[in-house]
């Protein structure tokens, strides 16, 4: 173990939303994770599977009517679920930070890009005037947006969609917050500039020493980015493990199917892909088994019994009763 | 236009696309429009599809690929060039000669949902080309035979679009498209709209479709490892125009265009010892407006291997490079001199692979 | 984004449920509604009034049992004998507000169905035709729209004659502009959308994609929107009542024309004004209430 200690520790995280009619929904259900500072971890899952429930209720952004939040999400030592909500929002933004998956719906659009990134700065860092214009300037240029003094002038809707995430970006990093949550931020961009955009976030955590958590469907991103990965299934985390230990052995059937069913552009042509039948709605509910159980070809009687324990294993986490064997390439 | 080369020729080609252009107009004014201007969606392409083959079309948004799939389909005009369908030419078609050939080519929509009319239940999605073309017979039994096709149950028939999930409803596209028992299937961006786990579903439905009714594809996607798993050809397009255009293995294997490098190289591979000892190619900027391209080529503004000479004032060609097989044919003036590495790229635009230093495994708790 | 994946997950339930659509979802939701069913309790109320008059009013809106009561400084108020209290000419002031019940539902009704005929038509042919079928009929609609409401009514009915069907007539024209603009819109944007591109892909006729297709996906805030326009046209019906132009037959008893004779006695005798007034009030509420609602069950965008 290293001796850091984690920056952002999330025990036991539960999101249940009550609704009008039919049963509550358990979102997100004893998820636990930590990150380190400096560290980038990935949180995976497709829809449905609690990634971003995570991290809105660690922002504490979920709505609060027929909410519930369980457990704890210890940021140094204050817990940010109790936190007065004034207190957590000078959190927010000054030393947590968050991109979202859509840069038009995330900025105002009818204020100047300028303008939306010197508030961060007023606010935060108490900067005024020609200085918080200058630190914009000098911000956008760091993201890698040409000719930042004249894009200050403009709105949203003149920037291009990836210059709109890199002035998110530049917005999030305005008061270097200490952590970084990255939700989905190059799901609505061209795989061109996705690249630019998954280099610059690497660049700023190298630079800066943040932490970022990314969460993502994709495992190509992943793989070339995080340095822990946490596969979410159905509102549980199903494995954790270092990235190489994952993508080299993944041992739960769920990220096997993943990575089996995912066609790869240096695979040989004609390669068979292994789709893993049935859609992530046909899901269990944990309480009667694994939520997986449906979809999975390693399926035992004992899967259907009753929630599997996410046990502790050397270097990795994982529930699954059945587990594809260390030397197992995907099942088929 | 240019001159075929035999290659392409002597193969029996369904559907051949010759100097295809769409130019929407761009109007201003007040009182009377006048036309200040026109988008090149697709500005000039030419490109062959063999019966019973998958070509593949990729590129960025805005790079006009949809349109193209539009414009072969005249679900949009295109303002010049000709679209001929196994000898007919479709331009020539009007009323109900057109509509009697859409028999013939038949569309799968990216989203699943948008693509069914949501007051439809699923009997009358799948008997409604049935009736369109006055196809006798028994249409719940052919319903049922084409829900068994694509992989869902008879029950599926009465059901609504709105009680299915993503993968299936694409299921229900798929089973109108090939209602008709088309020819021709045009499938813009078949499983982009879709989760990960089911993406390979609807590619093995789809190619399990071409191997049991002998179907031929266009598939327009901009996700290059799903159209290299599925295409025969790949063709490449950038800012209303192909650059590259390659029996896939050739072009995987030896991209010759700057553009299929730089995109080939961004496209995340899910295994990290892949991913640390990579070679990235990074773009400058963004796309270029359509309305407004670029001179010469249309990639030179962003081209890492732009040269002072010839980029900026010669549009290029496709054609073909000594070396490489005669169906692979590439848009750029310095093809050869790029492969044989006599032209570098701007050092600037190449990120050297950078192993992020390996936490201690333990990091897991 | 939150709550798109709270959807996703809880769609395998939605499986399970037997096969409904749309409409029924939407008529589930509404019968659940509070407000709409209060809306709807209204209308429901003013149409059995409407009906059954006859039985519940005491006299004939035209006799006039307390004649002799009456002086223009005493128009005696609520009594046991007359829960309304007598207008200026003796008349049992409640049942004339019963009667006149029929005379608002009916002008609402009618002019409605008449706008609504009129501004689907035109909606309609701009819709799917588009081009400069849709730009001569929205130049036209355009121009009706640019002349105030209740200015236009009040012409074509004085045109027409003081009469119920001149009055009829008037609000079902001022509405046309309204269902037809509402209609093509709905109707343009349907035609853009991706079914509709599907079906031409398969080669329907374009007659099946209008009727089949477009028309039926547009139709549902046409509905609402007709909802509404009764609200509104019991107003202007009383409206132009009030100003003379409705019938004046005394034995056909009307809210509004029943306000505009209040006027010379408001002061001594305000119940003549609070009660046909608080009449035309609740009509219009009720339908306000229904609508409001019924937009909000069928619009998809009101939805989760």
């Amino acid at each position: 173990m290293t001796t850091t200690e984690p920056l952002l520790d999330v025990r036991d995280l539960s999101v249940t939303f009550a609704r009008k009619s039919g049963p509550t929904v358990h979102a997100v259900d004893g998820v636990s994770f930590t990150v380190r500072p400096g560290e980038t971890v990935g949180l995976v899952g497709e829809s449905g599977s609690g990634k971003s429930v995570t991290s809105l209720a660690v922002m504490g952004l979920l709505p609060r009517r027929g909410v519930r939040v369980g457990g704890q999400v210890l940021f140094d030592t204050d817990d940010l679920l109790t936190l007065p909500r004034d207190r957590m929002r000078d959190i927010r933004g000054r030393d947590i930070a968050m991109v979202f998956q859509d840069p038009m719906s995330s900025l105002n659009p009818v204020v100047p890009i300028g303008v939306q990134v010197t508030e961060v700065l007023e606010r935060h860092q108490r900067l005024r005037g020609d200085k918080a214009s200058a630190a914009a300037a000098e911000l956008l240029s760091r993201v890698g947006i040409p000719d930042p003094t004249r894009r200050l002038k403009e709105y949203p809707h003149q920037l291009s969609g990836g210059m709109r995430q890199r002035a998110l970006i530049a917005m999030a990093l305005a008061c270097q917050p200490r952590l970084l949550i990255a939700d989905e931020p190059t799901t609505a961009l061209d795989v061109t500039i996705q690249a630019q955009i998954i280099e610059l976030l690497k660049e700023l955590v190298q630079d800066t020493g943040a932490a970022l958590v990314m969460i993502t469907h994709d495992l190509g991103i992943v793989a070339g980015l995080c340095d822990t990965v946490h596969v979410m299934y159905s509102g549980r985390i199903v494995e954790s493990a270092g990235r190489r230990e994952l993508f080299a052995e993944p041992r739960h059937p769920y990220t096997g199917g993943l990575l089996a069913s995912v066609p790869r552009l240096d695979a040989p042509r004609g390669a068979p892909l292994h789709p893993i039948p049935g859609s992530p709605t046909d899901v269990l509910r944990w309480e009667r088994g694994c939520a997986f159980a449906p979809r999975c070809p390693n399926r035992l009687d004992a899967c259907t019994d009753g929630p599997p324990p996410l046990e502790t294993l050397p270097g990795r986490r994982l529930r699954c009763l059945n587990p594809l064997s260390e030397t197992e390439e995907v099942p088929a | 236009m240019t001159e075929q080369t035999s290659a392409s020729s002597a193969e029996d080609v369904l559907l051949s696309v010759r100097g295809v252009e769409v130019h929407f107009p761009i109007r201003s004014g007040v009182l009377v429009e006048r036309q200040v201007g026109a988008v090149k969606a697709v500005d000039g392409v030419d490109l062959d599809i063999p019966r019973g083959a998958t070509v593949g079309l990729v590129g960025e948004s805005g790079c006009g690929k949809s349109t193209l799939g539009r414009a072969i389909l005249r679900l949009v005009e295109p303002t010049a060039g000709t679209v001929t369908f196994d000898g007919t030419d479709l331009g020539s078609l009007a009323g109900e000669e057109l509509r009697r050939m859409r028999r013939q080519l038949q569309m799968v929509f990216q989203d699943p949902m948008a693509s069914l009319d949501p007051r439809q239940n699923v009997q009358s999605v799948l008997s409604e080309p049935l009736r369109a073309h006055g196809v006798g017979g028994d249409h719940t039994a052919r319903v049922r035979e084409l829900l068994d096709l694509v992989g869902l149950p008879a029950s599926a028939a009465n059901r609504y679009p709105h009680e299915f999930s993503g993968g299936q409803r694409q299921r229900i596209g798929i089973a109108r498209a090939i209602a008709l028992e088309p020819q021709l299937i045009v499938a813009d961006e078949p499983v982009s709209a879709l989760d990960v786990s089911i993406q390979a579903q609807v590619v093995n439905l789809l190619e399990e479709l071409q191997d049991r009714l002998g179907l031929t594809y266009l598939v327009i996607a901009h996700d290059l490892a799903v159209v290299r798993h599925i295409a025969d050809v790949v063709a490449v397009m950038y800012l209303g125009g192909l650059v590259e255009q390659a029996p896939s293995d050739d072009l995987y294997a030896t991209p010759l265009h700057p553009y299929t490098k730089a995109l080939m190289s961004a496209v995340p591979i899910p295994d990290p010892a892949v991913e640390d000892t990579r070679q990235r190619i990074l773009l400058q900027g963004d796309l270029p407006s359509p309305a407004d391209p670029p001179p010469g080529c249309r990639f030179h503004t962003r081209c890492p291997f732009r040269q002072p000479t010839r980029c900026d004032d010669e549009r290029p060609a496709l054609r073909t490079v000594e070396g490489h097989p005669q169906a692979h044919r590439v848009a750029c003036h310095w093809a050869e001199d790029i492969e044989a590495g006599r032209i570098q790229p701007a050092a600037s635009a190449v990120i050297e692979p950078d192993p992020a230093p390996d936490p201690d495994p333990a990091a897991t708790t | 984004m939150s709550l798109s994946e709270i959807e996703a997950t809880t769609e395998s339930e939605q499986l399970e449920q037997p096969a409904g659509n749309l409409r029924k979802e939407a008529w589930k939701r509404l019968r659940r509604d509070p407000v709409a069913l209060v809306g709807f309790g209204l209308i429901a109320f003013f149409v059995l009034v409407a009906i059954l008059a006859p039985l519940i009013a005491p006299y004939a809106p035209d006799a006039q049992p307390g004649r002799g009561m009456i002086t223009p400084t005493n128009i005696p108020g609520p009594s046991a004998d007359h829960w309304f209290g007598l207008d200026a000419s003796g008349r049992d002031e409640f049942s004339r507000v019963v009667y006149g019940a029929r005379q608002s539902l009916l002008v609402g009704v009618v002019a409605t169905l008449i706008g609504m005929a009129g501004g689907l038509s035109l909606g309609v042919l701009a819709g799917a035709f588009g081009g400069k079928v849709d730009a001569v009929i929205m130049r036209i609609v355009d121009v009706m729209l640019s002349i105030p409401g209740l200015l236009m009514a009040i012409a074509i009915a004085a045109l027409l004659g003081a009469s119920l069907w001149s009055v009829m007539i008037a609000i079902a024209i001022i509405n046309i502009p309204v269902f037809a603009r509402l209609l093509r819109g709905q109707m343009l944007a349907q035609r853009g959308s991706d079914y509709v591109v599907a079906a031409v892909s398969i080669g329907v006729r374009r007659r099946p994609i209008v009727l089949g297709h477009i028309l039926p996906n547009s139709i549902s805030p046409v509905i609402v929107q007709a909802t509404l326009t009764l609200a509104t046209a019991i107003i202007e019906a009383a409206g132009l009542s009030f100003l003379g132009l409705g019938s004046a037959d005394p034995r056909v008893p009307e809210w509004g024309r029943m306000l505009a004779d209040t006027q010379r006695y408001l002061a001594s005798a305000p119940h003549l004004a609070f009660f046909p007034g608080i009449a035309i009030v609740i009509a219009a509420l009720g339908f306000t209430m229904l609508g409001e609602r019924l937009r909000e069950a069928i619009d998809p965008k009101y939805r989760r």
